[in-house]
């Protein structure tokens, strides 16, 4: 990633210069969800953050190209589309693995040995927090706070809340649930 | 997701938020009706004019339960009359670390708060409000989205409320994952579709909010407490707590203690040691070393503090403050300076950048940390720690950079002797334990010799 986003003018101006964006906001009907959110909001830049969202959603990770369709339907600057899609935690601009697991980092968690849950993970699977592994299955992440502190040390696999982990457990509790999804695909 | 904020403990014979521990399906429209839902609602369009819903909630001294703690009527009273529109902003931020109150009741009784917001909006006669909901709430924003169809589908909102002429509308909007957007003006920033930063005050929200126009922003707890004060009056309301901070209050309890949860007390009348207690004790009955009243954000407590009653007044003549009353309790397996490491990277972290003082101060604090934390501390930087933190107090446009002190400020005033016993314990790079983790964050370099990026 040498230069994060596509020179604007030249795509919509100067003809043939650049390859045609719309070729794959045509071909890729993911774009149709994003395009109905944008509308939701009368195509107004205090909707930025939803349509973020429902790009998020859609495709799991924010491209430069989406970025820029974003912020050409909007009528945003494109700085000002990075700097919200940075700013905010939840959205990232880099691919994720087919399942996501989320361990939380906060206080409470932290005091239950969410450290420990956390090295067993990163051990069993062989990737470090914020990362994916290397056949792309599985992205682990850190969060500073689910606000579940009740349920410490708690982590979530694609969404859904395990609460109460232990180290022993927890690469297990993954391990069962990517096998009954693979086995219900 | 029932059961999702762990236990639901049940600390009153009749709860005024946390009604879902009487009434499990409360959730349900036909059940909240059935259990003297939207009576308060119907009272106050058919019987009361809106200045009249304001001077019920002054009268009973309802506080902002966001933190602040600010008398909600009077911030009510301050909207002007003659300028519209107007919004009624709802803070379902909660990103404070301990603290899970709000999403207990969104998930748990989302019509109570749904009844609260319109009261406030008729009070203050706005016709749309938001309900800022942070980016994690994911679950809880489809057990309030169904919620709310289900008001409009029984006319409790929507156009001409039960023939009364007063139109509103309720909108969620989802925030992305930011701390500082629990900060009212950096909320309100959100909401526009901007970065969260905070805006200078003057002009305060309730002149030139969202959009410019006159906006009221509430906790959700706070707005849960609306109804059962309107319907009942405020000399029902004040026979709970004390003659300052009336009313019951959700008290979150996490960390080191055996039932962690939602705990819904009267303000005043109990102290942290009988919290704890109700909490089942301190894991292996180990001794209490310090507790932190507000999550990361409040000054910590020693365990000198522990019989300290619950309410804003007594808690801050403890050096404290009450804040949202998310307790997270430290025993002394804990280690003080790594604690307070953790809370200084957290708002390193969570600063928005806006305020050089903040930016840079937790930047600096945290460089001290982990210079303590991976073995090369000397007395100096424990010294140098105390010095960032008064650069930084008092000197940033919102409470952030006020809360990042207090982890600093507040460990150093109570466990000094803990930090210069770190410091000679873990001379020359001994770290027991923490090795692991600086290697993960990035602050040492692992095995291989390679730092970690992030």
């Amino acid at each position: 990633m040498t230069n994060p986003l596509p020179p604007l003018g030249r795509a919509a101006g100067n003809g043939a210069a650049t390859a045609k964006p719309d070729d794959r906001l045509v071909s890729d009907k993911r774009y149709k969800i994003i395009e109905a959110t944008m509308r939701r909001y009368g195509y107004q830049g205090h909707g930025l953050i939803e349509a973020l969202h429902s790009a998020q959603e859609a495709f799991g990770y924010l491209d430069d190209f989406t970025l820029m369709h974003i912020a050409r339907t909007l009528h945003l600057p494109p700085s000002k589309v990075f700097g919200v899609a940075t700013f905010y935690n939840l959205f990232t601009l880099k691919p994720q693995g087919a399942h996501t697991c989320v361990v939380c980092l906060g206080t409470a968690c932290y005091i239950k040995g969410a450290r420990e849950v956390l090295a067993a993970i990163e051990a069993e699977y062989d990737v470090k927090a914020g990362g994916t592994t290397r056949d792309n299955q599985l992205s682990l992440l850190t969060a500073r706070c689910f606000g579940s502190c009740a349920l410490a040390p708690v982590l979530t696999f694609d969404g859904e809340t395990i609460g109460k982990v232990t180290p022993e457990a927890a690469a297990q509790q993954i391990a069962q649930r990517m096998m009954a999804i693979r086995q219900a695909a | 997701m029932a059961g999702f904020y762990g236990t639901k403990n049940k600390t009153m014979d009749r709860h005024v938020l946390l009604r879902d521990v009487d009434v499990p399906d409360i959730r349900e429209y036909d059940v909240y009706v059935a259990n003297g839902g939207y009576e308060a609602w119907k009272k106050a369009l058919t019987t009361m004019k809106p200045d009249e819903v304001t001077a019920v909630v002054k009268d009973s001294g309802l506080r902002g339960r966001g933190g602040a703690g600010f008398p909600t009527g009077v911030k009510w009273s301050f909207i002007p009359k003659d300028v519209f529109p107007k919004y009624v902003v709802v803070n379902g931020d909660e990103s404070e670390a301990g603290t899970f109150k709000d999403h207990q009741i969104i998930d748990g009784n989302p019509h109570q708060l749904i009844e609260g917001v319109a009261l406030c909006a008729y009070a203050v006669q706005a016709k749309t409000s938001y309900i800022y909901l942070r980016g994690e709430f994911y679950e809880p924003a489809k057990t309030l989205q169904k919620a709310i169809d289900e008001a409009y589908a029984h006319g409790m909102l929507g156009k001409n409320v039960l023939g009364s002429g007063f139109d509103i509308d309720m909108y969620i909007h989802m925030g992305a994952g930011a701390y500082i957007c629990g900060e009212e003006t950096a909320l309100l920033s959100s909401l526009e579709g901007q970065l969260g930063q905070p805006r200078l005050r003057p002009p305060f929200p309730a002149v030139q909010g969202l959009y410019a126009k006159p906006t009221v922003i509430n906790n959700v707890e706070t707005l849960a407490n609306v109804p059962p004060i309107v319907l009942n009056g405020a000399q029902w309301y004040r026979q709970y707590g004390t003659e300052k901070s009336p009313g019951t209050k959700i008290f979150c309890v996490s960390g080191r203690v055996k039932r962690p949860g939602n705990y819904e007390l009267p303000l005043g009348k109990y102290t942290v040691r009988e919290l704890i207690e109700m909490a089942g004790g301190i894991i292996d009955g180990r001794p209490v070393k310090g507790v932190l009243p507000a999550g990361s954000s409040a000054p910590i407590l020693p365990a000198s503090a522990l019989d300290t009653k619950l309410d804003y007044e007594s808690v801050q003549a403890a050096g404290s403050i009450l804040g949202s009353a998310s307790f997270v309790i430290l025993d002394d397996t804990v280690d003080i300076v790594w604690a307070a490491r953790k809370m200084v990277r957290f708002f390193k972290h969570e600063s928005c950048g806006k305020c050089t003082p903040c930016r840079e101060g937790t930047y600096w604090a945290l460089k001290l940390y982990d210079k303590i934390l991976s073995g090369r501390g000397t007395l100096e930087d424990v010294n140098m720690i105390g010095e960032v933190a008064a650069q930084m107090s008092g000197k940033c446009f919102c409470l952030l950079g006020e809360f990042a002190t207090s982890p600093m400020q507040s460990t150093l005033k109570h466990f000094r002797a803990e930090y210069e016993a770190f410091i000679a314990n873990h001379q020359g790079g001994k770290m027991n334990g923490y090795t692991d983790e600086l290697i993960r964050e990035g602050v040492i370099a692992g095995p291989d010799g390679v730092i970690a990026r992030h």
